[in-house]
């Protein structure tokens, strides 16, 4: 998950680094405790969702403030597959990415035709009125929701080996596997196309990339992504509700993406930590200094927008492109 | 008078003026022409504080110009007129007029100059409560040279006002800049791809090439000189 | 027929309110091209110091223009200080939208954190000042009662206004002309960077009186977190994307068209699909034109 524009990586020293970091994340799912490594779990679901948004984003140029509703076409997918066809997991995620590509498919029809301020509000507007209607429908379980069980870890794995543990393997697995499948996505002729777009419309256009099929299909990848990331987020959750996915998820995930730089893949980490991290930060240094119950709860919301703006002003292409101009000046 | 003394223009990477130094005198109408890309743009959109000088300086009368914003630039008495027909076609006629005349919070003159305006393109006069994009291309010319008279100004750049005009209405258009500057005294740096209409209403030319002054002088000796019919008047 | 025309009064006067909060995002769209998603927290700001008046004066019309000078007044520091600079540097070429929006979203959490430090639990109490009880038609209550009159004179007026000062006034013909054609404007010797701050100024007046009709004509109060604003904020900017983006007159029509379909669906459907419902409504007036009801073709970049 480094630096995935530097022409001297290849393919091997890549999978090395991804190798190195699932050996990291299962050293530290031996010594942390289950809250942690829920935390960890989290961090995981994170880094799928805001990888979705850069690719749209940042590398095909389309705005979307309604991810979290994407997100939760993948969680209600994977619970309904699990509780009608009573199928094992990894089953359940991928109904999860084929349903929300599909969905994402139909939004990006409407999309393709749109820009700027139209796309933002439409996207806004499906954030906003999608996971409202899991009330209308008694098969997606109103304001309760239903369940999602990714079940106990395996018997083989030890008597000790704990559910959150258990759940971060899973996320950081697929976070692995996603985020490989991404990066060869983006560097193939659909990521090139993607750039190209973004850049110049006309020039691509001219240059024989179709606009609006080009636009469709990194929508419907974007939304694939998404959705498998809410698959991971209602097994942390045990559960899938309109409740988890209000417009705040939206915004979340795309402040995640500025955090980590929109234009860039390589920093996905670091917006997926900040988006866990900092809350948890905020609400022990209140619970330290005032134990004001009001101060905890604002903190962190507070120091993630300041964060937001200071990161617009100070590195927009993210820390990561930032962190490189400073070094090849 | 305007005098611009050994001015730098860059664009980023690109140098686009490499030291120009021209001097043109109350009253003079002065034709800068040269080929695409030559710098003629990039002349007065510094002049007008659109572009920042590198270096060198620009004054008109005592006023040093290169420093100031584009919007202090009327309360001086210049007008530019850039690159394209340059109104509004959301607006209407007359507002496009009137938005010449607002920075002088005067509505009485206001009204005045536009009969002025009127009167020298009778077109306009027609078409006063029509939206601007309504207009055909010669017509919206002469919209953009009326919004710039509106100001009042003593020094007015035009860049282009030729520009994909059929050659009878370019005729109209350089010979009504021809007696705007005589009648009102006005002094004018017209920029030309057309060089031989510049020329023969200038009263000096000057001839830039590739960001630097090839050739200067009097229009009618330009309009003589075998090199300059060669490169640049095509016979 | 006589609920149904209950439900239309209904609908005009929440859309109505809607309108204003599309007018506030035409406005900054119009004036900077930023989509502004900090009107919600201006417009919530100004609800909070429009409640901190009345409580002290208990006139709702020293409370409402007050609000409206503070929305004004926090929406012109939000352009000055923060968007200016972010859109200087990035220059005024880029189609980049994505960064002022967050910037916009980021100064929108700030603003409601910053409510919450100031306010703490304690709630903004905007108490009608007329009478919300309906007047009585043929011995039956109707859906307009003197409060929903008075919320459309309100909204009636400030349009007027409005429209006045676009279409009659000097300033009018700056604004406009400022925001199809800065460079143009700029060469008129218009001051189009004031110019601008008075656009996101003229916005904040407008969420805020939105935010404030909005308080009076639901709950009557406020808290920095209240569900109504974040809805006030969509509706808004779902209302003004329909309009067209561009348009004052869009952002109105389809504030009200939001507002009567809203009602419509929350009558007879069900509210649970009200959302849902917007969403459709968007998309629908989208893929029939994909700029907007008035909006323009090719949508000129100002
Ligand atoms: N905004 C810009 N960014 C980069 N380079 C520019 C820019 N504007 C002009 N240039 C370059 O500066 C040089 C001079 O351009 P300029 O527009 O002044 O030429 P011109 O004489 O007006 O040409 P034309 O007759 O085609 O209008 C050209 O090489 C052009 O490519
Ligand atoms: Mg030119």
């Amino acid at each position: 998950m480094v630096a995935v524009h530097n022409r001297h990586i290849t393919n091997k020293h890549r999978f090395i680094g991804f190798f190195l970091i699932g050996l990291v994340v299962y050293i530290l799912s031996n010594i942390v405790d289950e809250w942690r490594a829920y935390q960890g779990a989290t961090v995981a679901v994170f880094v799928v969702a805001i990888a979705s948004v850069i690719l749209l984003t940042g590398y095909s140029g389309q705005i979307s403030l309604g991810h979290g509703a994407l997100l939760a076409v993948g969680a209600y997918t994977a619970a309904l597959t699990q509780i009608y066809f009573s199928a094992p997991i990894w089953i359940c995620f991928a109904a999860a990415v084929i349903m929300t590509a599909l969905v994402g498919a139909i939004l990006g029809t409407a999309a393709a035709r749109l820009s700027g301020p139209y796309l933002a509000g439409t996207t806004l507007a499906f954030a906003v009125g999608l996971p409202s209607i899991a009330n209308q429908f008694s098969i997606l379980g109103g304001e309760q929701g239903i369940s999602f069980d990714a079940g106990w870890p395996p018997l083989s794995l030890g008597e000790s080996f704990t559910q959150y543990k258990w759940f971060l393997w899973i996320a950081t697995l697929t976070a692995l596997i996603s985020m490989w499948w991404v990066q060869n996505i983006l560097r193939s002729r659909y990521g090139r196309s993607w750039r190209a777009l973004k850049s110049n419309e006309v020039a691509a256009e001219i240059c024989g990339i179709t606009i609006g099929r080009s636009k469709v299909l990194a929508f419907t990848v974007s939304a694939g992504i998404a959705g498998l990331s809410g698959a991971l987020l209602a097994m942390t959750m045990n559960n899938v509700s309109p409740s988890s996915f209000p417009l705040a998820l939206s915004f979340f995930i795309a402040t995640g993406a500025v955090l980590s730089g929109v234009s860039t893949l390589g920093g996905v980490m670091i917006g997926s930590v900040a988006l866990v991290a900092i809350p948890l930060i905020a609400t022990s240094a209140s619970d330290r200094w005032s134990g004001s119950q009001s101060l905890a709860t604002v903190l962190p919301d507070f120091i993630v927008s300041a964060l937001l703006i200071l990161t617009v002003f100070l590195a927009p292409k993210g820390p990561i492109e930032k962190l490189r101009s400073r070094h090849s000046k | 008078m305007l005098r611009i003394k050994n001015l730098v223009v860059d664009h980023g990477a690109i140098r686009a003026l490499h030291g120009v130094s021209i001097s043109i005198e109350k009253g003079q109408l002065a034709a800068v022409i040269g080929a695409n890309g030559a710098g003629k743009t990039t002349l007065l959109r510094t002049l007008s504080g659109l572009n920042k000088a590198t270096d060198g300086s620009a004054a008109w009368g005592e006023i040093n110009i290169l420093h100031s914003k584009p919007e202090s630039l009327v309360r001086y008495g210049i007008s530019h007129v850039s690159e394209g027909k340059s109104v509004i076609p959301e607006l209407t006629v007359s507002e496009n007029l009137e938005l010449g005349a607002l920075w002088r919070r005067n509505r009485k003159e206001s009204e005045k100059s536009k009969k002025d305006v009127v009167d020298l393109f009778p077109r306009l006069g027609e078409r006063l409560s029509q939206r601007a994009d309504s207009l055909s291309g010669g017509e919206r010319q002469m919209l953009a040279i009326g919004r710039s008279m509106m100001a009042k100004p003593q020094l007015l750049l035009l860049d282009e006002p030729s520009l994909g005009l059929a050659p009878l209405v370019v005729e109209q258009i350089f010979q009504s800049i021809r007696d705007l500057t005589t009648a009102l005294g006005l002094t004018v740096v017209l920029v030309e791809q057309n060089a031989m209409g510049a020329l023969k209403i200038a009263d000096i030319g000057i001839v830039l090439n590739l960001g630097s002054i090839a050739a200067t002088g009097s229009a009618a000796a330009l309009r003589d000189d075998p090199a300059v019919r060669a490169a640049y008047l095509g016979f | 027929m006589f609920e149904f025309i209950n439900t239309l009064l209904i609908g005009i006067t929440s859309g109505s309110i809607y309108s204003l909060m599309a007018i506030a995002i035409v406005l900054v769209w119009r004036s900077t091209r930023v989509v502004n998603f900090a009107a919600g927290g201006v417009a919530l700001a100004s609800t909070f110091v429009g409640a901190t008046i009345l409580e002290s004066t208990g006139s709702f019309w020293i409370a409402l223009p007050i609000g409206m000078l503070a929305g004004a007044a926090l929406s012109s520091f939000i352009e000055y200080f923060f968007l200016r600079p972010l859109l200087k540097r990035s220059g005024e070429k880029t189609q980049e939208i994505f960064l002022p929006i967050i910037a916009t979203l980021g100064i929108l959490g700030v603003i409601k954190a910053v409510l919450h430090f100031i306010y703490g639990d304690k709630i903004g109490v905007i108490s009608p000042p007329l009478s919300d009880k309906g007047f009585i038609v043929s011995g039956e209550s109707i859906a307009l009662s003197p409060l929903r009159l008075m919320i459309l004179g309100v909204v009636l007026a400030l349009m007027i206004t409005l429209t006045l000062i676009f279409q009659r006034t000097n300033l009018g013909l700056s604004l406009r002309a400022a925001s199809f054609a800065p460079e143009i404007s700029r060469l008129s010797g218009i001051r189009v960077d004031a110019i601008r701050t008075l656009g996101w100024a003229i916005s904040g007046a407008a969420g805020a009186t939105a935010g404030i009709l909005q308080t009076t004509n639901g709950a009557g109060s406020v808290t920095p977190e209240a569900f109504e604003f974040s809805l006030l904020l969509v509706f808004g900017f779902v209302a003004a994307v329909i309009g067209g983006i561009e348009s004052l007159v869009g952002a109105v029509i389809g504030g009200v068209t939001l507002g009567i379909i809203l009602a419509i669906i929350l009558m007879y459907v069900g509210g649970s699909l009200v959302f849902f419902a917007a969403f459709i409504i968007l998309i629908l007036v989208l893929l029939l034109r994909p700029n907007g009801i008035i909006g323009v073709k090719g949508g000129r970049r100002a």
